[in-house]
């Protein structure tokens, strides 16, 4: 039997991915933040990231984003072969600064939300997902 | 509530120096001075258990992170000069592993339903109004249940009026079955972590707490499931259903309950010991978990700021007894005893024997079917290997012609004495599930190590929160060493194809005999069979003692 790396994943412990290291932010993420931010430094405040810690399905994640007061929020995988997510714009007329999707991740990685306040400061928050074969417990 | 003002006992030591007097009765066992105006009573992760069974408890329990070192991640003799248990006591046999297959000749054997039964009805004589909470991974883990659907552990436990409960296993019955069991229980279904997987809400079918009003103290109890599901067990047997940990919606719940006049907090947990530990930080209000998933039992609850939190062990062995003093909307103080259920000091409930005789009458002679003898003590509990675990790989490697095992890390499965007979009802007791098929595949080098390393992050993860809570997968015929302080990917080396000696090649192919995939369609005889045929055919088992891992870094 031959046995190609998709089947691979599909058989044993079974799996939707396979990550042995946390991947790292890559250039490309690093770039798309540049563009957003213009280079401005980044501090922390009233911005929160709801992730799963263990992905159920890495092809699809739940994740919402919370910062009150934000106009823009940029999320970035940063992880992915192709990091930016969505950038969420919040008109004055907002009710809330509030965001909620599903995203695809390629292995375990930390997920970025930056938000970009009514005062040109920007604000981020983090959280690692893991992204795992799965196995037993219990 | 300042921690300092919580007043707080655990009723234990009395009986262990009884015991090894050979003065154990049911009193000593059962003795408690009512305390508070509140009794909870927790059983958990009795897997299926409705006869009593021996149990040992792991030699190698290794805590990480924050939890290095500490309770539950204490064994053998460490154990014991933690909580003063003496050495060959009645304590020392339910609690540590040691000499172990010896103790069980002077003590016996735990559990039965028909025993806890017996515990619960006293503890409600004293207090008609206590509160009896199932932490789940109750309908799995025997022949009987699996043939039933859960059938059998529904209807007796029933019989022992339980007040809530919460799950893991029970949903590899598949979802209708769930369903169809849930909405027909006597009881709360609860957990506040059990989402609809299409809408991200909670599910219906599930209450996320409920409310009970016992000795003049309103009590919430919220529900938490076990977090990851989906991920140790098949998705696709549950695919309308999410889970997580979802502190955030769990702090929510707790305000809730406290908005609506909750005095008292109790979580009914299935998330494992160190995930409880971490959440009782994260999580504000919650006077009491009630902890399960992880099999650990401890003789005296574990205090994280005000939260107190309750391991009560596994397979019927145990049942918590907590006492809570609780005034104006305060808990004041408590009073704890982790009952071992000795089988032969406390007499079977007789209507709750009789239901599990019913239960069991219909596969007698299925059951009691020998199939051949162990000459050495089968055990399952432990980190990495254990003596069941050996018998079961070898089994897959001479039955299935294969070079290589894997036999999942799971923590359910009694154990056997050296000279017993082994029955089919001791070989499904530690294999039943419903995904059983023993499948026969190829793997490289390479994926093996990945699929070690993925384990061994989801056991020894630093963050409780990124662990599943079982134990490492089991091998055969590889050997490895880890290195546990590692992060993923640098754990694992030196591993060793044990029939030719030489390095595992992380480009050559190698085949592998394993089951319990969580993979639909994954194909092969049920793992109970082909355990079965080989020890009908080795008629005698003897496991030698197993060196195929070296363990750094605990």
């Amino acid at each position: 039997m031959k046995l190609t790396r998709r089947d691979a994943l599909a058989i044993g412990l079974g799996a939707t991915a396979v990550a042995m290291l946390p991947l790292r932010a890559t250039a490309a993420a690093e770039e798309k933040i540049a563009e957003f931010t213009g280079g401005a430094e980044i501090g922390t405040g009233d911005i929160t990231l709801e992730a799963p810690e263990i992905a159920e399905n890495g092809n699809t994640v739940p994740i919402g984003v919370s910062a009150p007061g934000a106009e823009a929020i940029l999320i970035l995988a940063t992880g992915n072969p192709s990091p930016p997510v969505a950038t969420f714009n919040f008109g004055p007329a907002a009710g809330s600064q509030t965001a909620a999707t599903r995203i695809r991740l390629a292995g375990t990685q930390d997920v970025l939300a930056i938000a970009r306040m009514a005062d040109g400061s920007f604000i981020q928050t983090s959280a690692t997902i893991k992204v795992t074969i799965g196995g037993c417990g219990g | 509530m300042a921690a300092s003002a919580l007043v707080g006992a655990s009723g234990f030591g009395n009986w262990a120096r009884l015991a090894a007097q050979q003065r154990l009765t049911q009193d000593d066992l059962l003795g408690f001075d009512t305390f508070g105006n509140v009794s909870l009573i927790h059983v958990t992760d009795i897997h299926a258990q409705m006869v009593p069974i021996h149990f040992r408890e792991p030699s190698i329990n290794i805590g990480v992170g924050a939890a290095k070192g500490k309770v539950p991640h204490l064994t053998g003799a460490d154990f014991r000069a933690r909580y003063g248990i003496e050495d060959g006591s009645a304590s020392a046999y339910a609690l540590t592993h040691d000499d172990f297959s010896a103790l069980a000749q002077s003590y016996g054997r735990v559990g039965g339903l028909d025993r806890v039964a017996t515990v619960v009805k006293a503890i409600r004589a004293e207090r008609p109004d206590a509160l009896l909470l199932d932490g789940g991974d109750t309908w799995h883990g025997s022949y009987t249940c699996h043939h039933t659907a859960g059938q059998d552990m529904v209807n007796v436990m029933n019989a022992l009026k339980p007040d809530a409960m919460t799950f893991h296993w029970e949903f590899t019955l598949g979802s209708a079955r769930v369903a169809e069991i849930v909405e027909g229980l006597p009881f709360a279904a609860l957990g506040q972590n059990i989402f609809d997987a299409e809408w991200d809400e909670p599910a219906e079918l599930f209450k996320p707490y409920e409310f009970y009003e016992r000795g003049g103290v309103n009590i919430a109890v919220i529900g938490q499931a076990f977090p990851y599901m989906p991920i140790a067990n098949p998705g696709w047997m549950f695919p309308e259903y999410s889970f997580g940990i979802r502190d955030a919606h769990m702090q929510q719940m707790v305000d809730e309950v406290r908005a609506k006049g909750a005095d008292l907090v109790v979580c009914l947990s299935h998330n494992g010991f160190d995930v409880d530990r971490k959440m009782a930080g994260q999580v504000k209000g919650i006077d009491v978990i009630l902890s399960g998933h992880t099999h650990d039992a401890l003789p005296e609850p574990v205090l994280v700021g005000e939260t107190l939190i309750v391991a009560s062990g596994s397979n019927g062995k145990f049942v918590a007894r907590v006492d809570l003093d609780v005034r104006d909307g305060r808990m004041m103080g408590f009073r704890h005893k982790l009952i071992p259920v000795f089988s032969d000091v406390i007499a079977p409930d007789p209507e709750v024997a009789a239901a599990i005789e019913a239960e069991r009458a219909p596969y007698l002679d299925d059951l009691t079917e020998v199939i051949g003898r162990t000459d050495s003590l089968l055990f399952r509990r432990g980190n990495f290997n254990g003596s069941w675990d050996d018998l079961i790989c070898d089994a897959l490697i001479s039955e299935r012609d294969a070079e290589i095992a894997l036999s999942p890390g799971v923590r359910w499965g009694p154990s056997l004495l050296p000279g017993a007979d082994i029955t089919r009802e001791d070989i499904w007791n530690v294999t039943s599930m419903s995904y059983g098929q023993a499948y026969r595949t190829e793997m490289t080098g390479e994926f093996l190590k990945v699929v070690l390393e993925d384990v061994a992050d989801n056991l020894f993860n630093p963050d409780p929160y990124y662990q599943q809570g079982g134990d490492m997968v089991r091998v055969g015929g590889l050997g490895y060493r880890i290195d546990i302080a590692k992060p993923q990917g640098e754990r694992i080396s030196e591993m060793v194809l044990l029939s030719s000696g030489e390095a595992i090649d992380p480009g050559q192919s190698y085949v592998v005999a394993g089951w319990a995939s969580v993979n639909e369609g994954t194909e092969g005889p049920p793992i109970w069979d082909v355990v079965e045929d080989h020890v009908r055919r080795l008629g005698t088992v003897t496991v030698a003692p197993n060196t195929s891992v070296e363990v750094a870094g605990a």
